[in-house]
């Protein structure tokens, strides 16, 4: 597969005025696996995206799809039995994998951080929240900045994630779940990172503070230009806050496009089912159709297309041969060899 | 079972739990988490009812005390048993053979399918260990009922399943032997706690399926408890949205996901993330994240956070449910007041604007 045809870059939809052609990021054919006992587990294979500056992406698919994987081995964070078979990592320039162990962890915090699912249990208990956020500029600020120019700092970033800048000397348990998330973002806004990599954000939160942070995060997107990668499970989420979205199955990118497009009209069976067996509040109450049988064992990934096995569309070739990722429409490739027969309406019928 | 549908199965009458906030060893507690206060509903046979709110509101305290993991700390609990077809006070069962017949009738799904199993017992261990303590059977007969029950949750072929571990289980694998377990002795009456909450979005709908299906073939009454309104959109034939230990509102599904009275089920479903991005979110009205109410104030208990609040809501102490004549209940003073809400709505947008 060539490049030209997995760009995601499409210039129309939301993005920042100016920062349309550069992409902040590049994924090209990235394979990781992890060596295991029995052998290797093909973690992520084969995935390649670009992300256009100021714009955000959601990876999404079930647990165990690679999701996690592919922004662990962008951060360079991976287990050590992670193996990084193949491919190519650029941000704004940098070729990510080709950096040592030092030259990488300078890059962390200034060029990209991320915010981890269930970040808002890490914080230290012994030291209040505006000491740990002073701890990554001290160690990533270029002069080391003076006190003064830390609690500037960090009043502006409290502010803009919608916290009382009284509450930098709080310690962390006099902070609620919701702010202590919502001060981890902030943290992780403290070097003026290029991208942030939000893996499940709000999972562990409620839905009124789940909603709060999204809208944060929209903000901060909007407001500084920033570029944001956000996995999640919840396609309802991704809907949400991202322009562009990559659909994962199996360590796989099976569709990759504008997420207003995905959502108008999935093409791949895997999306198509996805989105037919996600329960809604609005519009009618359709039946929901669920997705037979189990996603594979990783060590062993079934021949062909990974999803063949589940897939109700699934001929011959698709034992036989992977599909690669195409381009069908401007910007909307997808991983299949029968994406004709997805039907344009969701499976329905009455609840 | 079908000729009970329609009569009450489970009747709630001013529950109460009261959690002591420790001060030490030798001190008596004199603050109290009011985790559950003044709640009463009723579940008809065969209904499934929706028990909904964010997390620390008492739902699932509720749902324990029902099926009394947890004691409660005033108010009545009945639940109609179809072997005698009388309604059992809760808090009669003492006995041994009380409480057997109690689980017989009484049973729980909980949320973690990965914790709420023994790792070291097999299958049909898990699922016949209920046919065990009831001594339900010989060992044949025991085998066939955990085998049809396999079969029943969608574990086909069951036979080698017997003898698996949990661990070698999937999740929904495992969630599945979890309702076979809950569902093995034939219960009237089951309360599923976030059933399908740890579970991915395919595996989720297959569960639910099951859930119904099962409710349909074998008349099973629900508490279903869920922090998910899209969820209980497709589980429950009625909702209860509880805040801080209080039920706020309670009505037929449709009619409150599509007019929403109380400013908590207007917040909480705005704030429901919808698979479409072309999707104009309404704006959600309040702020904050939930409390804890210790020692609550007799006020509203949403009035902290409430964007509607009038003088009536501070001086009086919480309101009750309030029956409009139709099954559609809320408990908000503004409702009450003004026979509507929405009129109330637009004066104070007026005023703000």
């Amino acid at each position: 597969m060539t490049d030209t045809r997995t760009t995601a870059a499409e210039p129309d939809r939301g993005f920042v005025d100016g920062h349309r052609e550069v992409p902040i990021l590049q994924v090209k054919n990235l394979v990781m696996n992890y060596e295991v006992k029995e052998g290797m587990v093909s973690a992520v294979e084969d995935v390649s995206f670009a992300l256009p500056k100021g714009s955000s992406l959601g990876l999404v698919g079930e647990s165990g799809c690679g999701k996690t994987s592919v922004a662990l081995t962008l951060m360079q964070l991976t287990a050590n039995n992670a193996k990084i078979l193949g491919g190519e990592v650029i941000l704004d320039g940098v070729s990510l994998l080709e950096l040592d162990k030092e030259q990488m962890r300078q890059r962390r915090w200034t060029d990209v951080s991320m915010v981890f699912q269930g970040a808002m249990n890490s914080w230290n208990p012994v030291y209040t929240v505006g000491q740990q956020i002073r701890e990554a500029m001290d160690l990533h600020w270029d002069p080391t900045p003076s006190a003064k120019e830390v609690r500037a700092k960090t009043e502006e970033l409290f502010n803009l994630v919608g916290i009382d800048p009284e509450m930098i000397d709080r310690y962390p348990h006099e902070f609620s779940g919701g702010m202590k998330q919502r001060a981890i973002i902030a943290m992780a806004l403290s070097c003026d990172p290029k991208l942030i990599i939000a893996d499940e954000p709000t999972t562990a939160l409620d839905v009124i503070v789940q909603e709060q942070i999204l809208v944060e995060l929209k903000k901060v997107q909007q407001e500084l230009g920033m570029s944001i990668i956000y996995i999640s499970h919840d396609i309802a989420v991704i809907a949400e806050i991202t322009d562009l979205m990559g659909v994962m199955y199996a360590g796989k990118l099976v569709e990759l496009g504008p997420t207003g497009d995905i959502f108008a009209r999935p093409r791949h069976p895997y999306t198509w089912l996805i989105l037919s067996s996600t329960p809604s509040i609005t519009g009618p109450r359709r039946q929901l159709a669920p997705l037979e049988g189990e996603p594979p064992n990783l060590l062993d990934p079934p021949t062909g297309c990974r999803f063949h096995p589940r897939c109700p569309f699934a001929t011959e070739v698709c034992a036989k041969d992977e599909p690669p990722l195409t381009e069908i429409e401007p910007g909307h490739s997808i991983a299949c060899w029968n994406h004709e027969q997805v039907p344009v309406t969701f499976v329905k019928g009455e609840g | 079972m079908t000729e009970q549908n329609g009569k009450t199965r489970v009747k709630v009458e001013d529950l109460q739990k009261l959690f002591p906030i420790s001060k030490g060893l030798f001190r008596k507690s004199t603050d109290f988490v009011h985790a559950v206060d003044g709640v009463s509903f009723e579940i008809k046979a065969g209904e499934s009812l929706g028990l909904v709110g964010e997390s620390g509101c008492g739902k699932t305290t509720t749902g324990r005390i029902l099926v009394k993991l947890d004691e409660a700390s005033g108010g009545e609990i009945l639940i109609r048993d179809d072997a005698t077809n009388e309604m059992t006070h809760v808090d009669d069962v003492r006995s041994k053979e009380d409480r057997k017949e109690f689980r017989r009738n009484v049973q729980m799904i909980f949320q973690d399918p990965y914790e709420s199993m023994n790792p070291r017992r097999t299958v049909f261990d898990i699922v016949a260990e209920p046919l065990f303590v009831q001594g339900v059977g010989t060992t044949e007969e025991r085998e066939k009922r955990v085998i049809d029950l396999l079969r029943l949750v969608g574990l086909t072929p069951p036979e080698p399943f017997l003898f698996r571990y949990p661990h070698e289980l999937s999740g929904g694998q495992r969630q599945r032997i979890a309702i076979a377990r809950a569902l093995v002795l034939e219960p009237s009456f089951v309360v599923a706690d976030e059933p399908t909450s740890m579970l991915d979005v395919s595996i989720r709908i297959s569960i639910m399926r099951l859930m119904l299906e099962l409710a349909e073939k074998l008349g099973v009454t629900y508490l279903y408890i869920t922090h998910d309104l899209a969820v209980a959109r497709y589980m429950c034939d009625r909702i209860a949205v509880m805040y801080l230990g209080k039920i706020v509102e309670m009505g037929p599904t449709e009619d409150v996901l599509d007019s929403p009275m109380h400013p908590y089920t207007r917040a909480l479903l705005s704030a429901v993330p919808v698979p479409d991005p072309s999707y104009q979110r309404p704006k959600v009205e309040i702020e904050g994240g939930i409390a804890r109410a210790i020692n609550p104030a007799p006020e509203c208990r949403f009035l902290a956070r409430c964007p509607f609040a009038i003088d009536q809501c501070r001086t009086d102490p919480h309101p009750d449910l309030y029956d409009r004549g139709t099954d559609h209940l809320v408990a908000c003073h503004l409702v009450a007041s003004d026979g509507s809400w929405t009129g109330r709505e637009r004066a104070v947008l007026e005023l703000h604007s």
